[in-house]
């Protein structure tokens, strides 16, 4: 590994893994229900299909398609405990950078909210090469029949979210997520609870140890437009389809060869 | 860990993967436990094509279970063939065979719930602990 390199794993280590190894159980009680894209990518595919949820979280996409078979993988020993209750896929402990699959077995993966953690530009076209090399190569005689990856990243704009943050602000950033003492029964207030956005004022469903606020501090990139196709580009991948989903990008790639 | 999972993860260690010797892992003291989910026909038919049989006979093997037939079963083994006349038109329902069920035993219901995974190329153990297998590598490793 460069100095850059390593100084960037440390950085992460510091500012996501520990984070969320910390906060895990709060914040899968506020990680439910899944976005309709990612919804429609795992139920379009053929029963026994086989995939990788790459940063799975909590698990939540494990419960949206039971006919197809998901290796998921996340740094948090915590939120892969809360994962492996999903039947019938499977959870393990690994890193998106030193991912413990053959080369091209599957036929499918996702990586939602993940590749927004990563801080150097080099590691982020890194973290696109390890998931594009998890997939099924194109036959040569049909292009384009390869596996696809659904990648989402938090997006720069997002004028109209909570957070504020739009085209020429600051891209690098620390996002506060706070674990509050439970005080009195404030619910969530109704604002799309599902969304990234809502973090800084999601109030857990079941009441917490600690006696007064906590804040944790995540590091986020947050992609410009055109930002993520440009880096799957840069890892070899073609971009099939692209979009803008409630304040983040998201790109359906797959290996140009 | 279900033991289809074997069939899908290989040593973390970029050196390793070139290596036919990294594949697949080696459960090593392990402590399995059956957790039970349901069977589905549709599922493990098309998995069929995507199981390496033979490494998969290794793993059953190293582990004492009930040895899997020699060779990989058809789609057709996995169904009980209909008795008798199905009716013109009648969409009947397929049934498991005794094959597939017990595939799915092997595979999707038995897990490793505690032991280690041992790469078979460069020696490295890795650690399950409460049915996680834990693929993190140490700082020099990486």
């Amino acid at each position: 590994m460069t100095d850059a390199e390593q100084q960037g794993a440390a950085y992460e280590e510091e500012h996501v893994h520990a984070v969320y190894e910390q906060i895990a159980s709060h914040f899968s009680a506020t990680r439910y229900k899944p976005w309709p894209i990612i919804e429609r990518f795992l139920k379009e595919l053929p029963d026994g299909a086989v995939g990788a949820d790459v940063g799975c979280g909590n698990g939540k996409y494990l419960t949206v398609n039971p006919r197809v078979f998901m290796v998921a993988s996340d740094r948090s020993t915590n939120l892969v405990k809360i994962a492996k209750q999903h039947q019938p896929h499977d959870s393990i402990v690994a890193d998106i950078m030193n991912l413990p699959h053959p080369k091209h077995s599957f036929d499918f993966a996702i990586s939602i909210a993940v590749i927004h953690h990563i801080s150097t530009p080099e590691r982020r076209i890194e973290a696109v090469k390890a998931i594009l090399e998890l997939l099924r190569p194109p036959s040569a005689e049909k292009p384009g029949s390869g596996g696809r990856a659904l990648i989402y990243v938090w997006a720069l704009e997002q004028k109209d979210s909570r957070r504020g943050w739009d085209e020429g602000n600051e891209q690098d950033v620390m996002v506060p997520w706070v674990m509050r003492a439970k005080k009195e029964k404030e619910g969530k207030k109704g604002k799309g609870k599902d969304q990234k956005a809502t973090e800084l004022s999601n109030e857990a469903d079941q009441p917490l140890e600690q006696p007064q606020d906590k804040t944790f501090l995540r590091y986020y990139h947050l992609y410009r437009k055109g930002e993520l196709e440009q880096i799957i580009g840069e890892a070899g991948g073609e971009v099939v389809e692209a979009g803008y989903d409630k304040d983040n990008w998201w790109a359906i790639a797959t290996r140009q060869s | 860990m279900k033991l289809i999972t074997l069939n899908f993860v290989t040593c973390a260690l970029k050196s390793c993967k070139s290596s036919p010797a990294s594949f697949p892992l080696h459960p090593r003291d392990a402590t399995l436990e059956v957790i039970e989910t349901d069977l589905n026909l549709a599922f493990l038919k098309n998995i069929l094509p995507r199981l390496e049989w033979n490494e998969l006979c290794v793993i059953t093997a190293e582990l004492g279970l009930p040895p899997l037939p020699s060779s990989p079963p058809t789609r057709e083994d996995l169904v009980v063939k209909p008795e008798g006349e199905v009716a013109e038109g009648a969409e009947a329902e397929e049934e498991a065979s005794q094959t597939a069920k017990d595939l799915h035993r092997v595979l999707l219901e038995t897990t490793v719930k505690e032991g280690k995974l041992v790469c078979g190329n460069c020696g490295h153990e890795y650690k399950v602990m409460e049915g996680v297998p834990n693929f993190l590598l140490p700082g020099h490793l990486v």
